[in-house]
């Protein structure tokens, strides 16, 4: 078994979707990164597959090895700013363009996510996270069963669960978590997602998606609540594009003034900014949001053992 | 091993039976089968030197036997229209829902909405219709009815309590979809939009093969402005292409907001590489409209109320009915007639 080297495994779920599982995702990988802790991504969502492109790395092709594939690397473990590597694999490498579609029926779904968690080698990693497509289905059953039966006890720590305020998608990840408490796997939280969006004109907060509807369900189902992520579209754009995130003066998130100092606001537009994702996401007002999540993920997972 | 997998439940019935209704297969499919339950099983070029070639071969195959009876059942509706995108949480329900809402504007039509989201309906919610039950009769199973021309059927109208998962694999799903139209005593409708759950697959593929000989009349396509989207319903539009269903068009939801407090319009989901608009003109299909993020839209889908009859002079509103309009056209029909002007 390729999960051998793996510490913990983390799901991310969500019944509905377009909630945000793989920008979840993708924030937690670059949060534990940013901890100092190994991180790879396994990209299950096999007709949408969208963490390629979260990390721009659309172009990449999986390496073949004796035996199964090897992961794409996003960066590697620099120790002497305390970030460990991130290694990523996803149905999208193996697609051949961009714009094909994946029509696949159950069985064969079954059978790669089988393959794609026996036949990755993964090297030594503190954290798996595996993203999911929505719902409760093909995908979400093999994985619940090979996970169960194959990887370690204290291996599988259980899953995060992303869902937004509003009660049509609730309605729907409250199917997920019976799903999760059905089949024996464990939440470690949830988390809501587009929880307000701060305009950037006059910076008044609009609950687009209404508010407060993720903290509800945690309470109905008694698990722990891990916060509310706002909307910010500096993070799509240094996704999209990757620009460096910048803020007007005077934003501050958490009491901590996170606004571009005048010196580097000069670089307005500039695209090509070298820096790893890792660094620049640092700027990002979600960064110190997803840090506490973060860091609640982890000793969550570190309660289990 | 894990104890709660094998207690004998429905869904634990599904983990351990996973491909039930598939030949029984000594060997994993290669990787370019077609198929076992596919027609070609046994017989294709890949299939050579498989250890399941032989089992695949002689499995029952040909079309299926209830395709005459679903042809039958849907011979009083006109319009069949399915609401696709390769993405999730898009609005798929919502545009669907706000189709069906302004087509039934009008009482001369009648409109049924099917919703094949079976991991997660949303349908009955945004209709209002959550806590309906289906009743069988002689005629079939009878679907509810959110208002006087405007009948539902979900999957959600079938469960004993509201937030049930429903943890099903693909062929199972296939047979529930084939029942919503089999034994759903539609009746004469004008139009029967089919709400489908994101992604390309088992859903996708049922309903293409059981409507077919029936008719579709073609496709609405969802997304959103930023391409983490348009790169899935890229995906879904190749789909429609291989699968042979016609687009009608491509709808932009939530693509601009208007604060409610300064009025400054800013792009959330921002259109790095020109939205849907442009993907429309990539890939020649008709752009029907871009739809405005209004929180009021996300709020009475949650209370199940009409946004139409609610906020009659919002912007939304506005491209709503144009999106409409268009659409009626696009299948021959005079758009005065469908959504006659106030």
């Amino acid at each position: 078994m390729s999960l051998a080297k793996i510490k913990h495994i983390v799901l991310v779920l969500s019944g509905k979707g377009g909630v945000g599982k793989s920008s979840v995702t993708t924030q937690l990988a670059l949060s534990l990164s940013l901890a100092g802790h190994s991180v790879g991504i396994l990209d299950i969502d096999l007709t949408g597959p969208s963490i390629p492109r979260m990390f721009a790395i659309e172009d990449a092709k999986v390496t073949q090895a004796p035996g199964g594939w090897l992961p794409t690397t996003v960066h590697e473990a620099d120790p002497l700013n305390g970030i460990g590597s991130l290694r990523i694999m996803s149905l999208g490498f193996l697609l051949p363009g961009r714009g094909d579609a994946v029509v696949w029926r159950g069985p064969k779904k079954t059978a790669m996510v089988r393959q794609f968690l026996s036949d990755v080698f993964w090297d030594e990693l503190d954290y798996l996270l595996i993203d999911t497509p929505p719902g409760t289905s093909d995908e979400h059953i093999s994985l619940a069963e090979t996970l169960l039966q194959k990887a370690r006890p204290d291996q599988f720590a259980g899953a995060v669960v992303v869902t937004t305020p509003q009660a049509v998608a609730t309605a729907d990840v409250r199917k997920e978590l019976n799903f999760c408490s059905k089949t024996g796997i464990r939440v470690l939280g949830v988390v809501e997602n587009m929880s307000g969006y701060v305009c950037p004109n006059c910076s008044e907060c609009t609950n687009i998606f209404s508010s407060g509807g993720g903290e509800v369900m945690a309470n109905d189902f008694n698990v722990r609540f891990l916060g509310r992520i706002p909307i910010d579209p500096q993070f799509l754009v240094l996704i999209e594009t990757g620009r460096r995130p910048q803020y007007p003066e005077g934003t501050v998130i958490n009491g901590q003034d996170i606004s571009t100092p005048a010196h580097a606001a000069g670089s307005q537009g500039e695209v090509t900014d070298p820096a790893p994702l890792v660094q620049k996401y640092r700027d990002c007002s979600l960064a110190p949001l997803f840090g506490a999540i973060t860091a609640d993920v982890i000793s969550v997972v570190g309660q289990a053992n | 091993m894990a104890p709660s997998l094998e207690a004998p439940e429905p869904v634990e019935d599904v983990l351990a039976n996973p491909l039930k209704q598939k030949p029984q297969l000594v060997a994993p499919e290669p990787e370019h089968c077609p198929g076992p339950e596919s027609e070609q099983a046994g017989t294709a070029d890949s299939c050579a030197g498989c250890p399941n070639q032989k089992i695949c071969a002689a499995a029952p195959k040909g079309p299926d036997p209830d395709l005459p009876l679903i042809t039958a059942r849907l011979a009083g509706v006109k319009h069949k229209i399915l609401v696709l995108s390769g993405k999730g949480g898009v609005g798929k329900s919502t545009v669907t829902c706000q189709l069906a809402r302004a087509f039934a504007t009008n009482p001369d039509i009648t409109v049924g909405v099917m919703d094949t989201d079976i991991c997660g309906p949303s349908i009955p919610k945004m209709l209002g219709v959550e806590s309906e039950t289906i009743h069988v009769s002689s005629a079939g199973w009878s679907p509810a009815w959110a208002m006087d021309n405007l009948a539902v059927m979900s999957i959600q109208f079938m469960l004993p309590n509201r937030d049930d998962a429903i943890i099903w694999r693909g062929p199972k799903k296939n047979g529930l979809i084939k029942q919503f139209l089999k034994d759903v005593e539609w009746g004469d409708l004008d139009f029967l939009l089919v709400d489908t759950p994101p992604g390309t697959s088992d859903e996708h593929l049922s309903v293409n093969t059981y409507l077919k000989e029936s008719g579709i009349e073609g496709a609405v396509i969802v997304t959103t402005p930023q391409e983490v989207s348009l790169l899935d319903v890229r995906k879904e539009i190749d789909f429609c292409r291989k699968a042979g269903i016609k687009v009608l068009g491509l709808v932009e939801n939530m693509s601009l907001f208007v604060c409610p407090k300064c009025t400054h319009v800013s792009e959330i989901f921002r259109a790095t590489t020109g939205g849907g608009r442009a993907l429309a003109q990539e890939m020649d299909i008709p752009f029907l409209g871009a739809i405005p993020l209004d929180p009021r839209i996300g709020m009475s889908c949650d209370y199940g109320e009409s946004f139409f009859d609610s906020f009659p002079d919002s912007p939304a509103c506005k491209a709503l009915k144009g999106v409409v309009r268009d659409l009626a056209a696009r299948i021959g029909l005079d758009p005065k007639d469908v959504m006659p002007d106030e």
